[in-house]
């Protein structure tokens, strides 16, 4: 079996490695994605060549690429040059025309050397004379917008001809572009006119702080006419992803990003990550989620009653083993059965039984069943969600732990970085164990949900192991083998992690999985909707 | 703000107006409120109604589109079919608006409208899905409406400014 580290590094650590393959002058634009706009298959989902051989990529992995301010402005000025190079435009209208074929340089070229008249015109650009645009008082000038008729009027137009007057250009310029955010298809103000402003007439009619929010929606644009970029959706981040996944295969890969700000989130779908379930399934299951909630609330209550002696029990903490405070029964969270149960054998406390055909003959059985199942899923689900933020929690003590540690133990800094590493090996996992019930609720049983089963169960211990170790008071953590014993969890985490997800991609790749076919219909989504 | 070019557009529309429109203004107005009543050419579905329609200009204008609603009920895929009467109109959309736009040209665009219902954009989808594939019903059930609300002068709410 390959290494941790290389398991790991398509998304954990080394964006910088993958970075590194496009940083010299050789573009990374539509050069390398936007030529196959067609159906054909593409089993490599945007992976390269040149990325293939560089590493054995895992199965759940897609590489991907984060673009910063910097590098978004780079390619854009790059391809601008290029087209001002190679067709006989000034930069202002070539950066029109890329915007107008959103970037895609190949295809402009191509239509342009087929007929730059058309082309032209249809970009907005219908003459190509290459003289400055300039404001001018013309005698006898009325504004067809404000009707103003005074002497000396100021006035602009654009190579079209309209001709307005300063002040009406320059509201319907700030209105489009600080109201409706528009940028790189601004129109000239005139009824049934194409022609798009261009920034050197912009520069000319408006002021600097205008300017700068234009420069900065037109950056936006760029990202956003890129099937192959998304923002990163962190609030406040700047960065882009640029990644090869393509709509039509989402439901054969979850592309999983990583942005430089730390973000992971779904290439497709724009959601926090959600590996292993594909894109569509995670919208069915949010929206049911999202109906039945007023079913399933109790389900996620913060307290529960001990199974023996009813007294109530607080969870604050991300750990399921409970003992309960007056009667030191030791039990699941998730299940309320006896904890002893679970310690290696875990009883199938993540796998639904499904009751017998027998059993729910009656429509009343049945819906009672479902619901049964979908609870079953739906609390394990939640339960992750809520301990993935107590963890959260703890994860911001342990910065103090960390401190302390320092201090009692003498340890150094580097030194006490594993209860970072436990830390944010916990939030991860639980993530993903969050997933696999929702994954599983969609799931018809075959032997290879067996596999899955068994896989979210060792995930499920893996992780109980290193929660409870991770909640020890600190005069305990700084027992030596402690630590050791955390470094090693904290591994092995990871490395169940990866191993289930390598199951559930690979089966997901092939098409492999069975759906249920009742939870599947009678919603208005569709696993190959596009 | 562009009071000069209201007043313009006013003298124009309510002088020589589109074919089947009067327009005026309410009485102890501003201009930016006009009263309008559309009668269609004869021979279509809304023919012989008379209905009424509020345009309200926002202060904005020309920048900003006019607000268009029907104040006479109409059987419409594109109307709504309540007393709000709003109306979907690509000409009034924000990314297809341009200041140099005349309002004779968003009268021209109603009239349209009702000639020939837009089912594929509509803000009554049952009524644009019976449209489609019931035309001989939703006939029915326009020319009804027409006869229930749309034979007497329209009516129109006192402005509360
Ligand atoms: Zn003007
Ligand atoms: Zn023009
Ligand atoms: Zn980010
Ligand atoms: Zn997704
Ligand atoms: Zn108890
Ligand atoms: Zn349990």
């Amino acid at each position: 079996m390959d290494s941790e580290e290389e398991y790991m590094s398509p998304i954990s650590t080394d964006d910088d490695e993958i970075m590194q393959d496009d940083s010299g002058d050789e573009l990374s634009g539509p050069d390398d994605f936007d030529e196959d706009d067609f159906d054909e298959p593409d089993p490599d989902f945007g992976l390269s060549a040149k990325d293939m051989d560089k590493k054995k990529t895992a199965a759940h992995a897609v590489s991907f690429k984060v673009l910063e301010p910097s590098d978004i402005r780079r390619q854009q000025d790059d391809m601008m040059n290029d087209v001002n190079l190679i067709l006989d435009l000034t930069k202002e209208d070539a950066a029109i025309m890329l915007r107008y074929f959103r970037w895609n340089k190949e295809r402009l070229l191509e239509d342009y050397m087929d007929r730059p008249e058309k082309v032209l015109e249809a970009a907005g650009l219908n003459s190509s004379s290459s003289s400055q645009p300039k404001l001018q008082a013309v005698p006898g000038f009325v504004c067809d917008i404000c009707c103003e008729d005074e002497e000396g009027l100021q006035t602009f137009a654009m190579k079209c001809g309209h001709r307005y007057c300063v002040n009406c250009y320059r509201q319907y310029l700030t209105q489009k572009i600080q109201d409706e955010g528009e940028s790189a298809r601004i129109q000239c103000p005139s009824d049934g006119c194409g022609r798009i402003l261009d920034s050197r007439s912009l520069d000319l009619l408006v002021t600097p702080e205008l300017t700068d929010r234009y420069n900065e929606l037109l950056n936006r644009t760029y990202v956003e006419d890129k099937d192959t970029f998304k923002w990163c959706p962190a609030p406040d981040c700047p960065n882009a992803i640029e990644c090869g996944v393509k709509k039509k295969d989402l439901d054969k890969i979850v592309p999983t990003v990583e942005c430089l700000c730390g973000n992971r989130f779904c290439f497709g779908c724009a959601n926090p990550d959600h590996q292993p379930a594909p894109c569509d399934l995670v919208k069915r299951w949010l929206k049911k989620c999202a109906d039945d909630s007023e079913t399933a609330n109790w389900i996620s209550a913060h307290t529960k009653e001990c199974p023996k002696c009813s007294s109530t029990i607080e969870k604050n903490g991300g750990c399921n083993h409970m003992t309960c405070r007056k009667c030191k029964y030791e039990f699941c969270w998730m299940c309320m059965g006896l904890w002893s149960e679970h310690g290696t054998s875990w009883y199938n406390c993540n796998r639904y039984e499904e009751k017998s055909g027998a059993e729910a003959r009656d429509a009343q059985t049945r819906s009672r069943t479902s619901l049964e199942r979908y609870l079953h899923y739906y609390n394990r689900y939640a339960n992750h969600e809520q301990s993935a933020k107590l963890d959260k929690d703890i994860a911001q003590k342990t910065e103090k732990k960390m401190v302390q540690l320092q201090t009692t133990s003498g340890m150094s800094w580097i030194e006490v970085q594993y209860l970072n590493s436990a830390s944010q090996a916990l939030q991860t996992c639980r993530q993903t164990l969050k997933w696999t019930y929702a994954f599983a609720f969609y799931l018809a049983k075959t032997n290879l949900t067996e596999i899955f089963e068994d896989n979210q169960k060792d995930l499920e211990m893996a992780v109980e192991n290193l929660s409870e170790m991770f909640e020890k008071p600190i005069n305990e953590l700084s027992d030596p083998k402690l630590k050791v014993d955390i470094m090693d969890k904290t591994s092995y985490c990871n490395k169940r992690r990866i191993i289930l997800l390598e199951d559930t991609a690979e089966n997901l790749a092939k098409a492999k999985w069975t759906f249920n076919a009742d939870l599947m219909n009678g919603s208005t989504l569709l696993l190959n909707k596009h | 703000m562009s009071t000069k070019r209201i007043t313009k557009e006013f003298a124009e529309v309510s002088q020589t107006p589109p074919e089947g429109f009067i327009v005026s203004l309410p009485p102890n107005d501003s201009v930016h409120t006009w009263h309008i009543t559309l009668q269609p050419p004869p021979a279509t579905t809304f023919y012989p109604g008379r209905f009424g329609i509020l345009l309200t200009l926002p202060t904005d204008y020309p920048f900003k589109p006019p607000v268009v609603k029907f104040v006479t009920r109409l059987y419409h895929p594109n109307v709504t079919n309540d007393s709000l009467g709003n109306v979907c109109l690509g000409i009034l959309k924000a990314e297809n608006w341009k200041p140099s736009t005349k309002i004779a040209s968003v009268l021209e665009a109603i009239r349209n409208l009702l000639i020939e219902p837009q089912p594929d954009d509509p803000l009554e989808e049952r009524i644009a899905d019976e449209y489609r594939n019931d035309r001989a019903t939703w006939e029915q059930k326009a020319k009804a409406q027409v006869t229930k609300y749309a034979l007497e002068d329209p009516v129109f709410p006192a402005t509360a400014n």
